[in-house]
């Protein structure tokens, strides 16, 4: 039990540290595949460290809500990503949530941070409030399509179960993983913002989607929002590899070299997948907003293919 | 014990119902008389289900002749009558404070007696007769109540479609219940279920049911009078039609379809679910478009009776080939989808109520900043809106959490058509969730924060210490329901066991608070751990960030590119907000049409942007019959104008026909 629970807090300020790290690779790989030399990879680091220091301006219009938004963001996003098995499967907590409401922590998180960006009263915050809000409306779907899809393969919504099922290999190739896959991969994109969905890069009106809705925020505020938003990455990151690639991951109980190799494998598998997340980034250029439906119009399809796979055949 | 139960029941009710002749502006009194009525039901009914008893009836010889007046109280009847008797308990608290507000008393109160007592009548009607007497009663007392602000004239349209979808309702579900009797030479509820029927028959009776209990309780596409009535009544009274009456829709289908039915037919469920699909993802679009704060909520109401009627569809699916406990699960998700969605309709349409009542507004283009100034029906309006859009810690997050397990339970059905069905409700129904979330964002973020869009919304105060208490009611069932789902589970467990023949929980006296988890093929969900976890989590940041960071701030204009604008109307509006999700699905849906109206630009004028949407269900489906029936009803005008001697002529013709008929048909 006491071992256990060092564990699962291991793993929460594990994921709070190595998150600015994940940005870190990705800017990094970015650069270097632009023959640029980029920051170091632990500017993110220091770019927080400034932020935690620096004053905090509030609009003279914000109410209690813009100032809790930030804590109840910033909570919502660690748990949920704390809840993904990283490392090691059964964790002290796995069963307190399933792969539907890790998913719905993430999304009271949204509600709240898009709450806050209309609690300014500027069009900025609006602005992005109603894209993000479009983009998840279309998102959920695809979503909890490529939820019933691991679900359906594995007989269950608890990560740490699923995870072990596919280490067993009992599920072998099919195809409709494979779907869930691209289709996770699209979903992933678009909800964390990335090329070609938003541009976190930028501060152009046109595109802006997440930048709008925390435009007023500054100094220790949006650090805790900046940190939120890594931790959304690495938990993505962390779902693709617990379902598609959890080799090398320990479980509960077996012995502390399992627990080095599967924490080793997983600091790989994050590395690995921020790396190409950044070069997959400066391939595509950002799209017009009215082509995001599109865009998460395939990912649903995808999933919602792999799903009916499923309930047609077993074996698919 | 249950036989008092009962009893007391109908006694406070001839007791309650007694006082419509003092009703007139006394209206503190009467309100405090509705809540002692409905705290005394709420009790029965919580008594009933915990002690797990078994069911009592009780007759009168009142009623229909030879058969009399049946009543009785089961579990499926006792949880409905909480449903009820908790919002009506609420909404009659808030009238104690709404009433000093409003004027008119008179117009509301005696009807409010009769509503609140009809509608826990039809629950404890046991016989045909007295269930369709109150059923109508209810659906009259409603619309006198929609008609109280008769002289606004959308109100005069409400009512009038009301009162004609209403009817069409009671005509149904009178044919529905007499198609029953007919072969059981019964019209007692106890007798009518136990006779084999024929397919196809049942069929009809199916269809019939769904037409009555469907038009009650909104389900596309008989969903067109719900937005127009439910926000024309008073808050409180919209509460309890949008909240609790649609229930009594739910119960008395349930009742008919599951009980009264002696077998269901494989293709009734793929109908209702995929009505009950369509349904969600329409009613929260519609919802999405609308910037009357209460026409906006009623559709909501849409949208939660489709996603209980998914419930129901699948319960029934899973029922007809033999899988008791998936179908136990979803039966389980529907009521307690039922009941969360009787506690934050409640809760938001009575802070709409009491945003109504300090600003003179329900119009969402006019207010903002309310935030500041309501800060107590600010706070009880954002924990309604996080739980009515399912996001975790809240309840309705449990009862969502709850159907999409139900759905994964539907590979091993047998049917191909379930099987692709299936699915895309589940999809539909994320959806559906996803856009009420963004609906509530829309709704919060325009009245409650920004800058204040109108004068009233500026000067706009808090509401009274009454309804502020029956908010807060609201929104602690809200977070308790979500966190300790064990005790909705445990209440509904006697129900389930009644309707599906089993129990997916099990029940066991452990099971009442520990484990706290919901536990389905070992997915679990435990909200009691996840607030705790919250709450760690959420300790340790602000004392890390407490330690860690310069506490210093300041207040600071809002950036503006340098383009200082101070009016409040630039703003995002809800109109615009919605509008990435109306391109998206406008074209489709509603046929929008957008027009920009850009004044020459030598000319300075303001630039106008007009958008129309047409409900294509009210076109195509309802517009074709209300013209034919005025084309028929002009073409047999010439009736209205004859002699004596003609109209003789008819009745003569007439009998003589009648007669032919039956001779011809004996």
């Amino acid at each position: 039990m006491i071992k256990n629970l060092v564990f699962q807090c291991f793993d929460a300020f594990f994921l709070l540290a190595l998150s600015p790290l994940v940005i870190g690779i990705i800017r990094k790989t970015k650069a270097r595949f632009l023959l640029k030399q980029g920051p170091s990879l632990l500017q993110p680091y220091y770019d927080l460290m400034k932020l935690f220091r620096k004053e905090v301006t509030l609009p003279d219009s914000a109410s209690w809500l813009f100032k809790a938004t930030p804590y109840v963001v910033f909570t919502f996003s660690w748990l949920a990503a704390s809840l993904v098995p990283t490392f090691s499967t059964n964790l002290l907590f796995s069963k307190t949530a399933d792969l539907i409401a890790i998913v719905a922590l993430l999304g009271t998180a949204r509600f709240f941070l898009s709450l806050a960006a209309l609690d300014a009263g500027t069009s900025f915050g609006g602005l992005g409030s109603s894209r993000e809000s479009l983009i998840a409306s279309l998102a959920e779907p695809a979503m909890i399509m490529i939820i019933f899809t691991i679900a359906l393969v594995a007989k269950s919504t608890d990560l740490s179960a699923i995870s072990t099922f596919m280490i067993s290999g009992q599920a072998g190739l099919r195809v409709s993983l494979w779907l869930a896959l691209a289709s996770l991969v699209l979903v992933a994109i678009a909800e964390n913002g990335r090329i070609p969905v938003d541009n976190p890069a930028t501060h152009l009106e046109l595109t802006m989607i997440h930048e709008a809705m925390i435009l007023e925020y500054s100094g220790k505020y949006l650090a805790l929002l900046e940190v939120a938003s890594q931790l959304k990455i690495v938990l993505y990151l962390s779902l693709v590899a617990a379902v598609f690639f959890p080799f090398g991951m320990s479980t509960m109980g077996s012995g502390i070299s399992s627990f080095f190799i599967g924490l080793f494998t997983y600091i790989a598998k994050i590395g690995l997948g921020a790396s190409m997340l950044g070069f997959f980034e400066i391939l595509v250029a950002k799209m017009r907003l009215f082509k995001i439906p599109n865009f998460l119009g395939a990912a649903f399809m995808l999933a919602l293919l792999a799903t009916v796979l499923l309930f047609v055949s077993r074996s698919l | 014990m249950n036989e008092y139960l009962l009893k007391g029941l109908l006694f406070i009710f001839i007791f309650y119902i007694s006082f419509v002749v003092l009703a007139k502006n006394n209206f503190r009194f009467i309100y405090w008389l509705s809540v002692c009525y409905s705290g005394f039901g709420l009790l029965c009914s919580l008594s009933f289900l915990l002690s797990g008893q078994s069911s009592q009836s009780i007759s009168f010889p009142l009623g229909l002749p030879t058969t009399g007046a049946h009543f009785k109280i089961d579990a499926l009847a006792s949880f409905f009558l909480l449903i009820v008797n908790l919002g009506s308990f609420v909404s009659s608290f808030y009238g104690i404070g709404y009433g000093s507000h409003t004027s008119e008393q008179s117009r509301t109160l005696p009807f409010y007696i009769i509503f609140l007592g009809s509608m826990n009548m039809v629950l404890l009607a046991a016989d045909a007769f007295s269930f369709l007497f109150f059923w109508e009663l209810m659906s009259l007392s409603s619309w006198a109540l929609v008609m109280s602000s008769h002289q606004h004239k959308e109100t005069a349209e409400a009512g009038f479609i009301y009162i004609l979808m209403a009817s069409l309702g009671t005509f149904a579900l009178l044919f529905a219940l007499s198609l029953i009797a007919a072969p059981s030479k019964s019209y007692c509820f106890d007798q009518m279920g136990k006779v084999s029927m024929d397919g196809k028959l049942a069929s009809l009776i199916f269809l019939l049911a769904l037409l009555g209990a469907g038009s009650k309780a909104g389900l596309i596409p008989l969903h067109v009078w719900l937005p127009k009535a439910h926000p024309a009544a008073p808050s409180h009274v919209s509460a309890l039609m949008s909240g609790v009456m649609t229930k009594v829709a739910v119960y008395g289908f349930i009742r008919i379809v599951f009980e009264l039915l002696p077998s269901q037919e494989k293709w009734w469920s793929i109908l209702i679910l995929i009505i009950a699909g369509i349904s969600t993802v329409v009613g929260v679009l519609y919802a999405l478009m609308q910037h009357d704060i209460k026409r906006l909520l009623a559709y909501h109401t849409i949208e939660n009776i489709g996603i209980v009627f998914i419930g129901i569809g699948l319960s029934m699916a899973f029922k007809i080939y033999g899988m008791t406990a998936a179908s136990a699960l979803a039966m389980t998700a529907a009521l307690f989808h039922a009941l969360n969605h009787s506690i934050f309709k409640n809760l938001l349409f009575l802070g709409s109520g009491a945003i109504q009542s300090a600003t003179d507004q329900r119009d969402m283009e006019k207010l903002g900043g309310l935030i500041l100034n309501m800060p107590h029906t600010a706070f009880t309006f954002l924990i309604g809106s996080v739980a009515i859009s399912a996001l975790p810690p809240l309840n309705g997050f449990v009862s969502e959490w709850l159907l999409m397990q139900s759905i994964l339970q539907s590979p091993q059905l047998p049917s191909w058509g379930m099987k692709f069905l299936v699915p895309s409700v589940g999809a539909f129904l994320a959806l559906s969730a996803a856009l009420a979330a963004s609906c509530f964002i829309k709704v919060y973020g325009i009245t409650f924060l920004g800058r204040p869009r109108s004068m009233q919304s500026t000067v706009a105060s808090e509401t009274d210490r009454w309804s502020v208490l029956a908010m807060y009611a609201l929104a602690f069932l809200c977070i308790i329901f979500g966190i300790f789902p064990r005790l909705v589970i445990h209440l509904l467990g006697p129900v389930v066991r009644a309707i599906a023949a089993t129990h997916y929980f099990p029940l066991s006296a452990k099971s009442f608070f520990m484990p706290l988890s919901l536990v389905v093929d070992q997915n679990a969900y435990n909200g009691f751990v996840l607030v705790l976890l919250l709450g760690i989590f959420l300790f340790f940041i602000l004392i890390s960030v407490k330690w860690l960071s310069s506490n210093q701030f300041r207040r600071t204009p809002i950036w503006d590119c340098g383009y200082p604008e101070k009016s409040p109307d630039c703003q995002y509006t809800a109109n615009s907000f919605a509008q990435p999700i109306r391109k998206v699905f406008g074209p489709f849906l509603f046929a929008t049409k957008e027009k920009v109206v850009c004044s020459e630009p030598w000319y300075p004028k303001a630039a106008k942007m007009i958008v129309k949407l047409h409900d294509q269900i009210w076109e195509y489906l309802y517009k074709p019959v209300a013209m034919a029936i005025d084309r028929i009803s002009e073409k047999i005008n010439f009736l209205q104008f004859l002699t004596v001697r003609r109209y003789l002529v008819l009745v003569f013709l007439t009998l003589v026909s009648l007669l032919g008929c039956l001779a011809f048909l004996l």
